[in-house]
């Protein structure tokens, strides 16, 4: 099993959730996240206060899925969530040792 | 309509010829005369306790909302309970003697204790200050006042002083500052009063030295003394929710008409020069702090807006019962320019912590409005002064009294000095008796939760 964490512009989330669904990916968990890659913050002023704000809003997405969804799966994620731009984000992969399905304690694949 | 009159005329001539009694006729006149001063008083009245109710409103929640979303959110509540409190505490203060310091014959500095516990203030008129409503109506008008002159000062040291010590500041505040200067400006025979025997006759329609000027420089005074907010200038400070101030702003706008044209006494036609002035200056003022902000960053902000909207609204406060429109629109856009620099230019050089920068928009703003109302000040639009002959006296420059000019001046100096001390002594001593401000790790915490045990935003239920 492999853990995919991608951090994706947020208004590409509905492009990659409907893009995964199209291959049949099964559940996935989003959060809302502040941060910087490559790409530069923006200036506020308040009444002659300038702040640089450097923490972007983007979203975090997280599904873990069968080793031999692997390669689809990112596929199609990182197509989704393209714009070709500074900013876009980024994939990270990890293995998972185990998973357990709270409803009835299924583990491994079975359970995902 | 002029020939009917003419025709009911002619059919009563007959019955004038047969000579009525003349106590009959008399008794006639007098309930005529009654009957009108009725309608006056009905219509006055009317007018006076709605605007008390606006006045009230730019309180609470007008200023509170303003004030509340400049602020960084562990301050929200802090922020707007200091607006909403002084509905309380300057309610029970000017019943008990607030009203009777200020309002009462005294010397030419401060009332006496005649009107104390509001003895002697009833429901009869009191016709030196507003000869067609009761005397009540006026006491709860000037109340209003009372309530928010302190209110504006909260925006110099928020998000940092103890509510203990905002407490007992405000009360002394009050009695020692505010009753006495509106004594001077308008009560009767104060110094600066120039319709009830002033010594120096300085014109100031609805309260820009005694409001404005007043809370402005105190404000100033209190930022100076109590020091900068932890982190200021290296850490973000940004507004909360611009949204809330938004909303503030606006409902200041439009509470100021009950201010401004609520402090014509009556629903005159002077009471109309002065909603028509407050507009034009707000409008004028918001956009003259928004080209300011768009030549200087580039962008003309929203927060920019609204507060050029204040400006103006403070600028024309002296001015409002005085001037022509035109001048008003002068006098806010004016106003909106000159207080953007004050705040995002002269506060940064000199580098003064004014939170919520009540001293820029306050300050600066009444200073400048009761300057221009020596100008622009013209009996075309008042002619309650005039001279023992009854033709109305010259008032501003534009009458061509230029020495009005100076008058304001003084006004402006006496109030200027006046906020000076009376503050500096009393955050004296308030700071021995409880100390000003909380302690850092209050204060890093936030003053809702460390003053008030509470959190403004539970959204996560």
């Amino acid at each position: 099993m492999k853990k995919i964490e991608a951090i994706i512009q947020p208004h590409k989330l509905e492009d990659v959730k409907e893009a995964l669904k199209n291959i049949g990916a099964d559940g996935m968990t989003i959060s809302d996240v502040r941060g910087h890659g490559r790409q530069k913050g923006h200036k506020e002023v308040y009444r002659g206060h300038e702040y640089t704000v450097d923490f972007l809003p983007k979203v975090k997405l997280e599904l873990v899925v069968p080793d031999n969804r692997l390669d689809d799966t990112v596929k199609t994620l990182t197509e989704a969530a393209r714009t070709g731009k500074l900013g876009d984000g980024k994939v990270f992969i990890s293995s998972i040792d185990e998973a357990i399905r709270i409803r009835n304690s299924d583990r491994g694949e079975g359970a995902l | 309509m002029k020939r009917l009159l003419l025709a009911v005329c002619l059919m009563a001539l007959p019955a004038a010829g047969q000579t009525p009694p003349a106590d009959a006729a008399a008794e006639k006149l007098a309930k005529l005369e009654a009957a009108v001063a009725s309608a006056q008083s009905a219509g006055d009245n009317a007018w006076l306790l709605t605007s008390s109710a606006l006045v009230l409103m730019m309180t609470g929640p007008g200023l509170a909302l303003f004030y509340g979303g400049l602020v960084r959110k562990k301050n929200v509540l802090a922020t707007m309970m200091q607006s909403f409190i002084l509905m309380g505490i300057i309610t029970v203060l000017w019943a008990l003697v607030g009203y009777s310091l200020a309002f009462s014959e005294g010397n030419a500095y401060v009332g006496s204790f005649q009107y104390a516990f509001l003895n002697g203030v009833g429901l009869e008129p009191n016709a030196d200050y507003a000869g067609t409503i009761p005397h009540q109506t006026y006491m709860v008008f000037q109340l209003m006042f009372a309530i928010i002159t302190p209110a504006l000062i909260t925006g110099a040291f928020a998000e940092r002083m103890k509510f203990s010590a905002m407490v007992l500041f405000m009360i002394l505040w009050a009695l020692l500052v505010y009753s006495p200067l509106a004594h001077m400006v308008w009560g009767k025979g104060g110094f600066l009063n120039a319709f009830l025997g002033g010594k120096i006759p300085c014109f100031d329609f609805a309260g820009g030295t005694v409001v404005h000027i007043s809370s402005g420089v105190s404000a100033l005074v209190c930022a100076l003394y109590m020091g900068k907010r932890h982190g200021y200038a290296h850490e973000p400070m940004k507004p909360h929710s611009v949204v809330l101030s938004v909303i503030g702003a606006c409902l200041l706008w439009v509470g100021w008409f009950g201010f401004n044209a609520g402090s014509a006494v009556g629903a005159s036609g002077l009471a109309t020069s002065a909603f028509v002035n407050t507009h034009f200056a707000s409008a004028a003022a918001a956009l003259g702090w928004s080209l300011g902000e768009w030549l200087k960053n580039g962008k003309p902000s929203v927060l920019g807006a609204i507060s050029g909207c204040v400006a103006g609204l403070v600028a024309i406060t002296p001015a409002s019962g005085f001037v022509k429109p035109m001048p008003a629109l002068l006098i806010g856009f004016l106003a909106g320019l000159a207080c953007f620099l004050a705040v995002a230019v002269l506060k940064g050089k000199l580098g003064y912590d004014d939170s919520l920068d009540a001293f820029g928009v306050h300050g600066v703003g009444g200073t400048l409005g009761a300057l221009m109302t020596g100008v622009f000040a013209t009996n075309a639009i008042n002619n309650a002064l005039k001279d023992p002959s009854g033709q109305p006296l010259a008032l501003g420059l534009a009458d061509g009294n230029a020495g009005q000019i100076l008058n304001q001046f003084w006004a402006v100096l006496i109030t200027w000095a006046l906020a000076v001390v009376g503050t500096l002594v009393i955050l004296k001593v308030v700071d021995l008796a409880v100390g000003v401000r909380v302690s850092k790790e209050e204060e890093i915490e936030g003053l809702d939760l460390s003053q008030h045990g509470e959190e403004g935003y539970n959204l996560e239920g």
